[in-house]
């Protein structure tokens, strides 16, 4: 973060309470502005001003503050710094790499240490794109630089800014702070380096929110078939704890086709974010074949981490989404958990003795969840190019009881365009991902059908909301045979409650630790589904022809397709006709016997 | 910073655990607070809010006898500390650490504020040698990790504490001889309840690795604020600084939450859900959170926190955040106490996150993770099972259904229950755990690989692969 403006005034604390500092005689301070707060320079955030006096949330621990020491002024809004160097690394919630953080101030983290967000000395090779004189606005590349071997990373003109190219480096290695670039704009003669800065809590500018039409392939079969999210959707997984919404999250994070993945760690656990560090490395981009935390950047703001940085972390994850979005990248940002920020702004309102809405909340709850989920989007990014860069956001949502009236979901459900709601009793059976296929939902099915039936299979369609009614048809039955029992359900419909069973285990239920199982590609998923309605087939046929649905229950194929799954994608061109072929056979011998 | 201790007689009001001196300057927020009464007595206190002349101040104790007149109120410019030191160890204090031994204070090698600093998520490694707690449900289905916070939730009367020192006992990672410790605070339990673990540690010879805090539940409720910080901050020290792997039971967070929501009303706070403050979740977590282990440093934490859920509801506040916070809860459930099982541990609603890593061919066993997915499968069936039966009867029941049944039952009586001196090997647990699955059809082991099967179904023990 810079923290250098020009105007800077300087008060005096009046007031502690936990977070929340009080100051007065800050004269000329701005609402947003940053402020070093006492004689250890804590970071803080102006967030009300009556006259001179300004009310500040606090990014660090207050313990030891006093009324009476000074407050100053920065000049600048909560930015970010956005430039090379961001991808791989792991940052509190106001864009402090913990990684330097650790070197500077140990194991624990200390206080009022001011690391730069972006190593300053590292050189990087740019390569220019544009040349003196060209006329170039806001979001035109001025150059390039390797980022990571994966992602070519773009120098571009800040939103704001037009003119005429002066000056422009020659290829060769720079920092960050070194000028690459002069423009000519208004007369005046404007510097730039290879890094920028953007006030978090506002939206970066677009040209045109385009409508999403393909679907964010996440190799998670319950979501891609059922309840998919578009590129540039939005997404919301709440659930009670254990159910699992941290793992679908990481899931997403590793499979999902996304260029650029942002993982914002709001107010949870310290031991997930080790685990990402050291899984990710180690795990590989499987289109690309690089390691996984290249493509990532990681915003750690534990639950035990300071409340007023962790309601920052998700607008400092978003400009970080939002900014590779306008080089054009396909970018999935993951909050977990958006109720932890939540919560944040509760404590943080109640501090400031704000007229509580529902259960605490502030009354402004659902538009700051609204602003921030529609900062997604499918778009034509600004600049002469127009670029086209998306931000998918998927938001864990953590219910008190996991119950789902409760305000955030609500004001939650009322933004996004799919709801996977996590079950616990799934997650007691060991059912995962406990997506609850009843209660859950998609809104960009429709619009992602098109893909699947163009670069996956005929009648991929109509399987699926066979798939659905079949799965419906149980729920309605399993609800009858609790009230009379089951030796009143006649042989179809015991077949269908077969049928379901067979779509839970051999499709919906797919097991995060498994190597194989992990990640399933469209085509796969394709012949999982093909290879389950072949038997569902040859099922039909033999009751009617007065085989009971218990002989089939136990024919040893359906174990084969409950592994289905685990089968390498290399293998499934091989194993799975064999599979067929055990299907017939099995089935032809009932016939016979 | 650190200012010289400046003393006040300008106590203006006293509010339940809340008490306003007026007439101040620069006190610090978290400030340590001496408390003079007009006895003479002594008491403790913690500034809560400071403002240019007003500081509102949190006493621990009591707030009885204070006055406004004669009560003095000595603000020592340092935060609430703690001298630590490994001579710590075998010794029994208060919950504000004070000797209740009759020995003398130690002399502390170091002084510690006991709210610590956040662990940098960078420092962390990942937890994953297991402990084996001899304790079937746990280690075949909930493995505990060396530096992972696991709590179990309990219920009034629940044999949660008689689990806790078995826990303690058995808890070994094994082919490992190292220094472990045990911290053991206690949050308003009873004294017959103390003096159970204080003997069974003196018994098995723990207490001479252990340091005890004991705040009672006739000892001022506001300390209970205080002691969990005092342990997790000497735990720390006998962790990272001596290299120990200490094992910390904090008992009972219920009592510690319901100071926290007095505290909270007494300052006119908007409440959250039933009274409880909206930053318990915050608070709960700088407590949970100080578990783990760091990159470089040889100790660890492991957390074994004990809660009762108010009429056994598990999505009552307490238990709620606290699930939401630890890596997964170890979960005793009425019903099978009635059935005279122990430990009535129902794994249905337990979980272990860190299980993952804990498990496996070069830590426990291959089969492991597939055999615990097959339990849970298997006894979640049976148990839908019965609860059809007990509504609809038997009849219509597949001959499968039946046999999920049985399993469900011998799998209560057979694998969940065992005795509270029986220590089971991870081996012998997994081998009991076939045995059992053995009673389903093989056809229904959908959750385990055919090779596994081969190697480990007893139908086909004793054959060559
Ligand atoms: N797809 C999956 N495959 C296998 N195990 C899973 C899967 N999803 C969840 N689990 C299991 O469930 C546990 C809990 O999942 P997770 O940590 O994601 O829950 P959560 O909803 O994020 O909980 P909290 O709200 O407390 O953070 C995991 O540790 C893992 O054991
Ligand atoms: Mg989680």
């Amino acid at each position: 973060m810079d923290m250098d403006g020009d105007k800077k005034c300087r008060g005096t604390i009046i007031r502690v309470t936990g977070p929340v500092v009080v100051a007065d005689g800050m004269a000329g301070a701005r609402m947003f502005e940053i402020v070093r707060v006492g004689e250890e320079a804590l970071i803080g955030e102006i967030i009300a001003l009556e006259n001179d006096r300004a009310t500040i949330q606090v990014y660090e621990e207050t313990a030891g503050i006093r009324p009476g020491e000074p407050v100053t002024g920065t000049g600048r809004s909560l930015s970010v710094a956005l430039g090379p160097g961001l991808l791989g690394t792991i940052f509190d919630g106001i864009q402090r790499p913990l990684a330097e953080m650790h070197q500077v101030s140990g194991d624990f983290i200390g206080r009022g240490s001011s690391v730069p967000a972006l190593d300053p000395r590292k050189p990087w090779t740019f390569t220019p794109r544009a040349r003196p004189g060209d006329r170039v606005r806001g979001g035109d590349v001025l150059g390039v630089v390797p980022e990571s071997p994966s992602v070519p990373h773009l120098i571009m003109v800040p939103p704001a800014l037009s003119g005429t190219v002066a000056t422009i480096a020659d290829e060769g290695e720079y920092t960050i702070h070194d000028p690459v670039c002069t423009i000519r704009s208004e007369g005046a003669e404007v510097e730039l380096t290879m890094v920028q800065y953007w006030p978090v809590r506002a939206g970066r500018p677009i040209s045109q929110k385009l409508d999403p039409v393909d679907p964010l392939l996440t190799g998670q079969r319950v979501i891609d078939l059922l309840f998919p999210i578009a590129i540039g959707g939005t997404a919301a997984i709440p659930g009670p704890f254990g159910s699992g919404k941290t793992v679908v999250q990481h899931q997403l994070a590793k499979w999902a086709n996304a260029d650029i993945v942002i993982f914002v760690g709001c107010g949870e656990r310290g031991n997930e974010m080790a685990d990402v560090l050291a899984e990710f490395p180690r795990l590989e981009d499987p289109r690309t074949g690089l390691p996984l935390l290249n493509r990532m950047v990681l915003i750690a703001n534990t639950s035990n981490m300071p409340v007023a940085a962790r309601e920052a972390s998700v607008y400092t994850g978003m400009t970080l989404a939002e900014y590779y979005r306008d080089m054009g990248y396909k970018v999935a940002l993951m909050a977990d958990s958006t109720s932890r920020w939540a919560e944040a702004m509760r404590e943080i309102s109640g501090r400031l003795e704000e007229m509580p809405g529902e259960e605490g909340y502030p009354a402004y709850l659902g538009s700051r969840l609204a602003d921030f989920y529609e900062r997604a989007g499918r778009v034509r990014t600004i600049g002469t190019e127009e670029r086209e860069g998306s931000i998918s956001v998927i938001g864990a949502v953590s219910p008190p009881g996991g119950d789902f009236s409760e305000p955030v979901t609500q004001n939650t459900l009322r933004i996004v365009k799919v709801f996977w709601a996590l079950d616990s009793d799934l997650a007691y059976r060991r059912h995962f991902p406990a997506i609850n296929w009843l209660s859950s939902y998609s809104l960009y099915t429709g619009i992602v059908n098109r893909w699947w039936n163009e670069n996956a299979g005929p009648g991929w369609e109509s399987m699926k909301s066979e798939i659905m009614a079949i799965l419906q048809k149980e729920n309605e039955l399993e609800e009858m045979v609790k009230l009379v029992g089951p030796e009143v359900l006649p042989e179809r419909d015991r077949l269908t409650l077969l049928e379901a069973e067979v779509i839970r285990e051999s499709i919906l239920m797919q097991y995060a630790f498994h190597p194989e199982d992990t990640y399933t590609s469209p085509k796969k998923l394709y012949r999982m589904v093909e290879m389950v309605f072949s038997f569902f087939a040859l099922a039909r046929r033999a009751v009617s022809s007065g085989v009971l649905t218990e002989t089939i229950r136990s024919l040893p194929v359906k174990s084969r397709l409950a592994r289905m799954g685990t089968v390498p994608e290399n293998a499934v061109d091989t194993v799975f006709p064999g599979i067929e072929n055990q299907m017939r056979e099995e089935f032809a011998s009932l016939g016979r016997s | 910073m650190q200012r010289g201790a400046r003393e006040y007689r300008s106590v203006t009001h006293i509010h339940g655990p809340i008490m306003v001196v007026d007439n101040v300057s620069g006190v610090a927020f978290g400030e340590v607070v001496e408390i003079t009464l007009p006895s003479g007595e002594k008491r403790l206190g913690q500034v809560l809010e400071s403002r240019t002349n007003r500081a509102i101040v949190q006493v621990f104790g009591t707030t009885r006898d204070l006055d406004t007149d004669a009560t003095t109120a000595r603000f020592t410019g340092k935060t609430m500390h703690i001298a630590v030191t490994e001579e710590m160890l075998g010794r029994i204090f208060d919950g504000i650490a004070r000797p209740l031994d009759g020995g003398a204070p130690p002399l502390g090698e170091e002084e510690r504020d006991i709210h610590g600093s956040s662990i940098n998520p960078y420092a962390r490694e990942h937890p994953r040698d297991s402990i084996q707690t001899g304790i079937s449900v746990i280690d075949g289905m909930n493995t505990l990790v060396r530096g992972q916070k696991l709590p179990i939730f309990s219920g009034a009367g629940l044999p949660h504490n008689l689990l806790a020192a078995q826990i303690t006992r058995q808890a070994k990672v094994r082919g490992q001889q190292e220094l472990f410790a045990v911290v053991f605070a206690a949050m308003g339990i009873t004294h017959e309840e103390a003096a159970f673990f204080v003997s069974d540690f003196t018994r098995t010879g723990a207490l001479e690795r252990a340091v005890i805090f004991l705040n009672l539940a006739d000892d001022p409720a506001i300390e209970r604020i205080i002691t969990p910080r005092l342990a997790l901050t000497t735990a720390e020290f006998l962790a990272f600084e001596k290299g120990m792997h200490v094992l910390v039971i904090l008992t009972d967070l219920t009592n510690y939450c319901e100071a926290l929501r007095e505290i909270s009303a007494a300052r006119e706070e908007v409440p959250g859900r039933r009274g409880y403050p909206g930053y318990m979740y915050t608070d709960l977590a700088s407590i949970f959170e100080r578990a783990g282990r760091i990159k470089g440093r040889t100790g660890s934490i492991t957390q074994i926190p004990i809660l009762t859920m108010p009429d056994d509801d598990i999505t009552h506040p307490v238990p709620d955040l606290t699930g939401y916070i630890t890596e997964g809860q170890i979960v005793l459930s009425r019903d099978l106490h009635r059935k005279g099982i122990y430990p009535p541990i129902n794994p249905l609603p337990c979980l272990s996150r860190l299980m993952q890593t804990g498990i496996g061919p070069d830590r426990t066993r291959e089969d492991h993770a597939q055999v615990n997915n097959q339990l849970y499968a298997a006894y979640a069936q049976g148990i839908k099972l019965k609860g059809l039966v007990a509504v609809v009867g038997e009849e219509g029941l597949s001959e499968t259904d039946r046999e999920y049944i049985r399993f469900a039952d011998r799998f209560e009586r057979e694998f969940i229950s065992q005795g509270p001196e029986e220590d089971r090997s991870f081996e012998a647990t997994l081998d009991r755990a076939w045995d059992l699955l053995s009673v389903l059809p093989e056809g229904e082991l959908r959750r385990i690989d055919e090779s596994f099967i081969r190697k480990y179904h007893p139908a086909y023990r004793g054959q060559k692969e």
